[in-house]
């Protein structure tokens, strides 16, 4: 049962070095000495001997590993940044060196399935809000940490790596997650904000990348701006709801990781949800588009997810629905945008 | 195929009784009170910032609520001199305020002076009267007097009264982890919280702990129990200490949380009802009263502060529920909870504890008829809700053992963190919930009570709740085959749950289905001059009370049987 209380001051440490975990880890290492995780040998070398990463320059002082027990043993602190495809497995390795008074800090956008061993979407259906957990409830459930919080926000890497101004929100249920972050994260350049309602953060984070779908779409019809305003505005909405029906609140979509991030992500056309959605619109099928994609666009599990859960829900959503139509469903994507125009949304705004 | 209960008593694990903490804690009462007073004092000044404005306004909202206390609810327990204890804190308080000699800190000073008269006179009032050689008596007075009652009802025959054939665990069974409680009460300090339904359970738990051979545990009793002398003097000589309902203002809730905190630290195993008071739906409490359980995690969190690292210094929450056939405040108690949902237009207080006899009466009913009463023990939990095994370490879901400790430690240090500690609560608060459900044992009667009210409110889907509750009794008829064949889908589904460890039944659900049946009709609400559930001459299914068939109904709540019909 080791109980570390050392007064020396610990490490920070980052979890994956994808472009957002590159660029939280280089923010880090101004202020402070950080270790960082990744799972395969080589890449763990190019860090510790040529300082770079996937061709991304490091900050020199970054050491790197590629055991968890090492950097959970050296670090109080965690910043998990790994895609959401991974992000289950990634936990569970690291559940058996995590203690009680680690903090856990995610950047995934992603859910995650809770379902029975022998169940999968394709059998279960329909699923209840028990069956899905965000990445904060993942943690929660695989590990014994406890102080969990989750980073989101319109954070494009490449922007953060080139030192523009930005902002982030972190949000946990503890004032002690938040405050430790904003202490290691706040810079000049980059605001720090707060928010309690970790769920509702994370939600936005999640349900906008369905948006930023339909918006890749819109831009492959050459539709313009108005239809992008349109989208926007009722893409918002929708993400309410859904963030209402699944456990968050309406005023953290209203945020920095709500309409923040939606629109920075509906106007960011390097975004691989982005791309999926333009190439769909020029007439591309799925199959060929996932092809020659070297990650997963994390909105497309996440259309297949909320789907699922609106069937059990009793709410409509219907950019979700048709986008799943149009993704699952072999539904032309002229077809949905009619369906769409010719939805009673008879009210503006109805949830304030 | 009936289980084995426990049925001998068990050893006392602390022989002498000089030695129990609560004996202790009598001893040293009046510094106990002292520090208490102290502690409380500090508490409240440091959520005023020490800000003399704040402290004030403080001081004038307790001076009115209380003033108006004493004079639209006094109770007989209130002592004589309340209203002149009030009427000179109003003088002083009015001399502070218009005394323009004083500098800012004498002013705060004499405020804190004010303060401080105010939560000693809490922390005397709260403090428990334990007095040994009235718990020996009680106890003994309990069960010689409850095993007399009980022969005399079922051994036939003159020389019943003397008989011993039937003793209070036959009619009051102990299951669970009582071995795991015995244990770890030598070892830690125990946080015992049990649901609660009824007045009796104060009573039945303190006996209950008698018989696991454990030092009385002490425990918030709510003031208007010691309105009646015959209780006053039980729960006085059970340990119990006084919590006002009355009394909502800041000084008496922190006064009280203080006492509650330094008695687990000073090692007393405690008992809260964490739902705060007697669940008025008949549902098990679902949402817990999170005061006093943040105590437990306090008092945890300041014996690793004071480097009680090891088992001495560990808070163990150990959920208990009590399963009865029968709750004598049933009818008030749904009416209650009837009208504080909002729909019924009025109602009338009546409380069945209210007159010693009544509750004499009902004592005698309860040991002469047959109605059992079972109590499951839990598994223990660290303050976090974590399990613990027998050294009383921690363990995490996969069975690794962690430290409690590292929950209170950021940057290597034990922290005071009060929002964190909050969270706590609720996280500790939820686990209880869960394990409520998980060790609740069925009985007959909550079985046919849920089918009969779930099969009346299928054939009217159409109404809510209080129109269901307000139906005409003679419309209500069920034919006794589909009561029998939907009780028979409830109970194998009850099974399929007890299978996976996620429910407990009573082993009398083990019998033929028109045996269940029989059984938990003739019990269910049993006493009650309308009976929840009856059968007519025809043998079909009917009730005389729906709110009372609701109530019994909902003890089967949050298991998600209702889908089944």
């Amino acid at each position: 049962m080791p109980s570390k209380n050392s007064s020396k001051s610990k490490k920070v440490g980052v979890v994956g070095v994808g472009s957002f975990g590159t660029a939280i880890a280089n923010m880090l290492a101004e202020k402070n000495e950080v270790v960082v995780f990744a799972r395969k040998e080589d890449v763990v070398e190019e860090i510790n001997v040529a300082h770079t990463v996937s061709g991304r320059l490091l900050n020199p002082a970054i050491r790197a590993t590629t055991d968890p027990a090492e950097i959970c043993e050296q670090c109080d602190i965690l910043f998990f940044m790994i895609s959401s495809a991974g992000f289950v497995e990634v936990v569970r390795r690291f559940a058996p060196h995590l203690y009680p008074y680690h903090v856990i800090i995610h950047g995934t956008k992603g859910l995650a399935l809770n379902l029975g061993r022998d169940e999968s979407l394709e059998s279960v259906q329909k699923i209840k809000r028990s069956q899905l957990l965000t990445m904060s409830e993942v943690i929660l459930q695989e590990t014994v940490a406890v102080r969990v919080g989750c980073l989101a926000g319109p954070n494009i890497a490449k922007e953060l790596i080139a030192g523009h101004p930005a902002a982030t929100v972190i949000a946990s249920k503890y004032n002690e997650v938040i405050l430790e972050g904003q202490k290691l994260l706040r810079s000049e350049r980059f605001q720090v904000y707060g928010n309690s309602d970790i769920i509702g953060v994370e939600l936005s984070g999640v349900l906008k990348n369905i948006i930023a779908i339909a918006s890749g779409a819109l831009a492959g019809l050459g539709l313009g701006e108005n239809a992008k305003g349109l989208l926007i505005s009722r893409g918002m909405v929708e993400m309410v709801h859904l963030s209402k029906a699944l456990g968050g609140s309406v005023q953290s979509v209203m945020g920095l990781a709500g309409i923040g991030d939606l629109v920075t992500t509906c106007n960011s056309v390097d975004s691989r949800n982005f791309t999926v959605g333009f190439r769909l619109a020029k007439g591309e099928r799925l199959d060929e588009i996932l092809a020659t994609m070297d990650e997963v666009a994390e909105g497309i599990n996440t259309v297949r997810i909320v789907d699922a859960f609106i069937k059990t829900a009793g709410i409509r959503a219907p950019i979700t629905e048709n986008l799943h139509r149009v993704l699952f469903e072999d539904l032309p994507i002229s077809d949905a945008l009619q369906f769409l125009m010719k939805y009673p949304f008879s009210v503006d705004v109805d949830f304030v | 195929m009936e289980e084995k209960y426990i049925k001998h008593r068990y050893d006392p694990i602390i022989p002498s009784k000089d030695e129990w903490p609560v004996v202790k804690l009598a001893r040293e009462r009046r510094e106990f009170v002292k520090k208490v007073a102290e502690l409380a004092e500090a508490r409240i000044l440091g959520l005023t910032g020490k800000n003399p404005d704040i402290l004030k306004e403080e001081l004038e909202t307790t001076l009115y609520r209380e003033k108006l206390r004493v004079k639209q609810n006094p109770w007989a327990v209130d002592p004589d001199d309340e209203h002149t204890f009030w009427n000179e804190v109003k003088n002083s308080l009015l001399q502070i305020n218009t005394d323009m000699a004083l500098d800012k800190a004498q002013r705060f000073q004499a405020y804190q002076g004010l303060l401080h008269q105010i939560t000693s006179r809490y922390a005397e009032e709260i403090a428990s009267n334990f007095k040994a050689s009235h718990y020996k008596f009680t106890r003994s007075m309990v069960t010689y007097g409850f095993a007399r009652l009980l022969n005399a009802a079922r051994v036939k025959g003159i020389k019943s009264i003397f008989s011993t054939q039937y003793t209070l665990q036959d009619k009051i069974q102990i299951t669970g982890q009582t071995d795991q409680i015995r244990d770890l009460a030598t070892k830690g300090t125990i946080v015992m919280v049990p649901t609660h339904f009824s007045n009796l359970d104060s009573v039945l738990i303190g006996w209950i702990i008698s018989v696991l051979g454990m030092p009385p545990f002490i425990y918030g009793a709510g003031l208007n129990l010691f309105n009646i002398s015959i209780f006053a003097y039980f729960m006085n000589a059970l340990g119990a200490y006084k919590v006002d309902r009355r009394k909502k203002n800041l000084m008496y809730l922190e006064t009280l949380k203080t006492y509650s905190k330094e008695a687990i630290q000073f090692g007393c195993h405690s008992l809260f009802f964490p739902g705060g008071t007697r669940s008025r739906s008949g549902m098990i409490e679902s949402r817990l009263k999170l005061g006093l359980l943040s105590t437990a995690i306090e008092a945890q969190r300041a014996n690793y502060q004071n480097g009680l690292n090891d088992i001495s210094g560990k808070v163990f929450i150990v959920p208990v529920t009590i399963n009865y056939h029968f709750v004598l405040e049933a009818p008030s108690l749904i009416q209650e909870y009837l009208s504080a949902t909002g729909q019924e237009r009025y109602y009338k207080e009546n409380d069945e504890f209210s007159t010693s006899y009544k509750i004499s009466k009902f004592l005698f009913k309860f040991f002469t008829k047959g109605s059992d009463i079972s109590v499951s023990v839990g598994r223990a939990m660290d303050v976090l809700g974590n399990y613990v095994d027998e050294n009383g370490d921690s363990l995490d879901k996969r069975g690794r053992r962690i430290d409690t400790r590292d929950y209170f430690i950021s940057e290597g240090k034990v922290t005071i963190d009060q929002q964190r500690e909050e969270e706590y609560t609720n996280m500790l608060g939820k686990r209880i919930v869960e394990e409520f459900h998980l060790i609740n044992r069925v009985f007959s009667s909550h079985l046919v009570a849920f089918v009969a009210f779930e099969l009346i409110k299928q054939k009217n889907n159409k109404l809510d709740i209080f129109d269901l509750i307000r139906l005409p009794e003679e419309d209500i008829s069920i034919p006794y085959s589909e009561f029998k064949d939907a009780c028979q889908m409830v109970l194998d589904k009850i099974f399929e749950l007890k299978a996976q460890g996620k429910i407990d039944a009573a082993p009398h659900l083990k019998r033929s289905m028109d045996e269940i049946i029989t059984h938990g009709i003739d019990n269910v609400g049993m006493y009650h001059a309308k009976r929840p559930i009856v059968r007519d001459k025809a043998g079909n299914i009917t009730t005389e009370d729906m709110s009372l068939l609701y109530f019994y109904h909902n003890r089967l709540h949050g298991y998600a049987f209702e889908k089944l019909f």
